[in-house]
């Protein structure tokens, strides 16, 4: 089995008074693909921004390859090898594309074959088509490629990606799909929150349902194939 | 024939060199649900916002409700019943559901001129303002500032809102971005509802729901219509397939 990657226990987070995530347990792999899942307002993105210090945990661990990380600031766990794919993308938007994914570029995880400005062309040619255009020139999709590219040439050992497919047409979503299956044959790390259960079975080794702020259910693809109950009672499908 | 609550005509819209929006002819009857749907970057949110008043077009027509809005001011197309919901929900966040909606009523009713009474003081506002909450599956969250509200019902606020104005036309824009299933489900429900009583444009890249909702679709590509037709029709046209759907057509 492969080593731990990323270890959450007992994650605590609160906005002011109001506790979001109450003793969260988290464990991926490496070379895993895993989900978080659950309704809006469960605390799925709450998670990410804690694993990432954008809103610091007030209790629990966070280790990443065998360092805690709970204390550090948000730039510091980017370089450690984290990356986020936020919800909004959040491109600069009076960069050109080359700038936008230029400016990221690097090897955090030290990859002999590392990802480069002209290798996110090539898994994205339509960005390639787009490389002087501006942030802000560009549509939804192209933008949610951009975010991913940017994410992918930091090299880094986890990519999490929130919400990504969201706001797409049928055609760029499923642009997306074969994207992040790419990079889960190439053996990239990822953790995906995404409302798509059926194509995230298809995707990903295993799921994390999240209700009010716990655990409420963890498994495997072929267990949350199995049991619809989990999607109506979780998931609202 | 019945003439139609919209009809655009040849609209054009350019960005310098980028044509947004290139000869859009489109026409929403009185009564439908009218799905807008394209790809990303075809041009779709920069219709809505020369419909809605928000960005002037470079050329063409836009007869609503015979008249000829195409120079008419954003307030004033409220005014004659076209109302929008926006792609990023839109509210007073600190008031509450009851006082976001009865401004709402209170600026299509003409009474915003008394502005130093208490908007809830008026009971024939409030009153109208409970009736839209209710219609909207809000009437439990009456007093809940909006900004307390879960995403979904904060949409739903929004689309209140639209109703709250006297809206003959509501221009939704993608009113279901960011919901699961089960709040996916409670929005459809609510345009089933509203469909009884206003015509509704609608932007959305939820196929289940377009397919459900609509009673005809429009295909928006590279800033232009390149189809119109029942949800039966569009799910069968090869071009839309090619530029659009991909294999994702709903049964």
């Amino acid at each position: 089995m492969s080593e731990v990657l990323l270890r959450v226990t007992g994650l605590e987070t609160a906005y002011g008074q109001s506790q979001v995530l109450f003793g969260l347990d988290l464990e991926i792999r490496a070379g895993e693909v895993v989900t978080l899942l659950g309704r809006n307002g469960m605390g799925k993105t709450t998670t990410v921004r804690s694993i990432m210090g954008l809103t610091p945990a007030r209790g629990g661990g966070i280790e990443f390859r065998g360092q805690r990380i709970e204390k550090l600031s948000p730039d510091r766990i980017a370089r450690a090898g984290i990356a986020l794919v936020p919800e909004g993308r959040q491109i600069f938007p009076n960069l050109t594309v080359r700038e936008n994914l230029a400016a990221f570029a690097g090897n955090r995880s030290g990859s002999a074959v590392p990802w480069t400005v002209d290798k996110v062309f090539r898994l994205f040619p339509r960005l390639a088509e787009r490389a002087g255009n501006m942030g802000n020139q560009l549509s939804g999709g192209e933008q949610q490629m951009l975010a991913i590219g940017r994410a992918l040439v930091t090299n880094p050992h986890l990519v999490i990606l929130d919400e990504a497919t969201e706001g797409l047409a049928p055609l760029i979503r499923e642009e997306i799909w074969t994207c992040l299956a790419e990079l889960r044959h190439a053996g990239q790390t990822i953790l995906v929150i995404d409302k798509y259960v059926e194509r995230l079975i298809q995707l990903a080794d295993r799921h994390t349902i999240i209700e009010r702020g716990r655990v409420a259910w963890q498994g495997t693809s072929a267990e949350l194939d199995a049991d619809h109950g989990l999607w109506h009672r979780y998931l609202g499908v | 024939m019945t003439e139609p609550l919209l009809r655009v005509d040849d609209l054009e819209k350019r960005f310098g060199g980028i044509v947004a929006t290139d000869g859009v002819r489109l026409e929403v009857m009185r009564g439908e649900v009218h799905a807008l749907i394209g790809p990303n970057g075809a041009g779709k949110t920069t219709l809505i916002a020369q419909l809605s008043g928000s960005l002037a077009p470079d050329a063409g027509k836009i007869v609503f409700d015979g008249v000829d809005i195409t120079a008419m001011p954003q307030h004033s197309r409220v005014r004659a019943g076209l109302a929008r919901s926006y792609q990023i929900t839109s509210i007073f966040r600190k008031f509450s559901v009851r006082d976001n909606l009865a401004l709402a009523v209170q600026a299509r009713s003409g009474s915003s001129l008394s502005f130093w009474r208490p908007v809830a003081a008026e009971t024939q506002l409030a009153e109208e303002a409970e009736g839209i909450a209710v219609q909207v599956g809000l009437g439990a969250r009456l007093d809940a500032p909006a900004g307390s509200l879960a995403h979904a019902e904060q949409r739903c606020l929004e689309v209140g809102l639209a109703v709250a104005t006297g809206a003959k036309l509501l221009l939704l824009d993608e009113p279901m971005a960011g919901m699961g299933p089960d709040e996916s489900q409670r929005m459809v429900d609510l345009i089933e509802h509203l469909r009884a009583t206003v015509t509704v444009l609608l932007v959305e890249h939820d196929m289940d729901a377009v397919f459900r909702l609509a009673d005809r679709i429009s295909v928006l590509v590279s800033g232009a219509i390149v189809a119109t037709g029942t949800p039966d029709e569009i799910r069968t046209n090869a071009e839309v397939r090619r530029a659009y759907l991909g294999d994702e057509v709903p049964a």
